[in-house]
């Protein structure tokens, strides 16, 4: 591999690169008609513009703020349910045989046909969002918890057995951490579908967030909007990866390396 | 000392026609174990030797009470066994630790759970994390150490509690043959300060003369048995790279490889049978 510094400028080439290539074709005759590109896909700098001003005259952290919390409660409460009963199934197998069925079903539903439901359900606030948050968010942990749960080293199990816990110990010493480290190392997965969740629920129906920037400008063909809207949308989940890497470096590091 | 081999309630095991099987699909079964005395003395060090699969980890699990018998009575200490085998440590062939504890933390455990104060537990571990020269690794955790690193802190984990008898099932197979000598010297080190019973299963004879005070020899599986018992009386302490050019060494070695000869190429005749036993000792 070559050194950072030279990997780091040819990242920072392709980004120049793209968005010069952009420019021109949205400015020049480089490619066509530069009124047609600009119409489909905006121009770099009217974009920058846009993003510059959300920021400044602050009116993008209000949106930020709502689609933040919204993926934040649909990661800790789908994630407290995949928990809690990824554990009841992998420790109660018949539990887990009657369920079977119904849990694949429930699955396999493209969650997002739930969102005007959730709409109906819960309003047009943060709420019917975090539902369609956690309906993704909960098979992720469910099915790692559980996963985790079944796949304790059988060694291991009997070697805290004779060393001389009971039920309860278990569950504390060797369940839980087992099951913790699955769901853990499928953070950056769940937490990804808790904001895709809220955006998702946001385009569909919403009078806030980053999902109901992107649609009102979709609405009146306001496509610098819409690319300020996906640009923002990009650097906020890259930041929320970065924690999450973070958080998951000093949680699974008994893995080591 | 007390007698070797009598069998007196005060035996740290006493197997009384203890049968093991297991069931197969289809209703069939297989009898990994046929019916089985064996006694082990409260300070003996015994190895039980035999080809892979004749049924020697079963037997130890059994003893553990992790197996519960198709047949016969297990007594520990002259009690009976009924579940958990309670005064019994076992130091597993596999790794064994929890890789989400630290070293420190895997050792304390064991006393932590027996209600012994967080403090008080890990002063202690820090104490067999040195008799085991594992010190400094305090803080690791265990995929952070070597193969041979992890054996000692196992062994430092099973040891704190200080168990009355210990189970040892083929230990350090895992290990090469310069760290099996070096753990080898360890264990008897340890073993000397309190001489708790030992049962020691190996399919490596060396070892098992090297370290023990009685070698059992179990026949090729299925419906594996004793088949040999002998006592060795090399002087102790011994040191394990050393006592193998000792002539009495030399002799035993010869005398028990003869009767173990004979039930290896058997073994490896029914190696269908054999991987058949492994798969089911592992659940």
């Amino acid at each position: 591999m070559m050194n950072r510094a030279a990997l780091i400028s040819l990242q920072i080439l392709v980004a120049v690169a793209i968005v010069v290539l952009w420019h021109l074709a949205s400015t020049t005759t480089l490619f066509g008609n530069p009124k047609t590109v600009a119409f489909f896909f905006g121009d770099p700098v009217s974009v920058m513009r846009r993003v510059g001003e959300w920021v400044f005259e602050g009116s993008i952290w209000y949106h930020l703020w709502i689609t933040l919390s919204e993926s934040i409660l649909a990661f800790l409460i789908g994630a407290a349910g995949g928990v809690l009963f990824g554990f009841w199934f992998a420790r109660k197998p018949l539990v887990a045989a009657v369920f079977d069925p119904y849990v694949k079903a429930a699955n396999a539903l493209p969650r997002v046909v739930l969102a005007p439901i959730f709409a109906l359900w819960f309003g047009l606030g943060i709420w019917s969002k975090v539902a369609l948050g956690i309906t993704l968010v909960f098979f992720i942990v469910f099915f790692n918890v559980y996963q985790g749960v079944k796949e304790v080293s059988p060694t291991v199990l009997s070697n805290a057995r004779m060393l001389g816990m009971n039920e309860r110990q278990l569950l504390r010493h060797v369940y839980l951490p087992s099951a913790l480290s699955w769901m853990f190392s499928s953070l950056h997965t769940s937490v990804g579908f808790a904001v895709v969740g809220a955006v998702v629920g946001e385009y569909l129906g919403s009078a806030a967030g980053l999902g109901y920037l992107i649609q009102q400008a979709e609405g009146v063909f306001d496509v610098t909007g819409v690319f300020a809207g996906m640009f923002v949308l990009m650097a906020f989940v890259l930041l929320v990866d970065w924690l999450v890497g973070l958080v998951e470096k000093r949680l699974l590091a008994w893995r080591g390396r | 000392m007390q007698a070797e081999t009598g069998q007196t309630p005060q035996d740290a095991v006493h197997l009384d026609g203890v049968a093991i099987s297991f069931d197969l699909a289809q209703g069939r079964r297989f009898d990994a174990v046929a019916p089985t005395d064996l006694a082990v003395g409260a300070h003996q060090f015994v190895a039980i030797v035999g080809p892979t699969g004749c049924g020697k980890s079963t037997l130890l699990n059994a003893t553990a009470g992790l197996l519960k018998p198709a047949q016969g009575a297990v007594s520990i200490f002259g009690q009976p066994l009924t579940g958990m085998n309670k005064s019994a440590g076992y130091l597993f062939q596999q790794d064994a630790l929890m890789p989400w504890k630290t070293v420190i933390e895997n050792v304390a455990i064991g006393l932590e759970i027996a209600g012994v104060a967080r403090a008080e537990a890990r002063r202690e571990a820090q104490g067999w994390l040195e008799r085991v020269g594992l010190s400094a690794f305090a803080d690791r955790y265990p995929q952070m150490l070597s193969g041979g690193q992890r054996k000692r802190v196992g062994l430092a984990q099973v040891l704190i509690r200080n168990p009355k008898l210990l189970l040892m099932d083929e230990p350090f197979g895992p290990l090469d043959a310069q760290t099996r000598l070096i753990m080898g010297d360890l264990l008897l080190n340890l073993w000397s300060e309190d001489r708790k019973a030992v049962l020691f299963v190996t399919h490596d004879l060396d070892e098992a003369i090297a370290l023990s005070d009685r070698v059992i020899i179990m026949s090729a599986g299925p419906r594996s048995r004793i088949i040999g018992d002998y006592t060795i009386p090399l002087a102790r302490p011994r040191e394990i790279g050393e006592i193998r050019h000792d002539p009495l060494f030399n002799d035993l070695h010869r005398t028990i490889w003869n009767a173990l000869r004979d039930e290896v190429i058997a073994a490896y005749r029914q190696t269908g049978a054999v991987s058949d036993t492994k798969a089911s000792v592992a659940s």
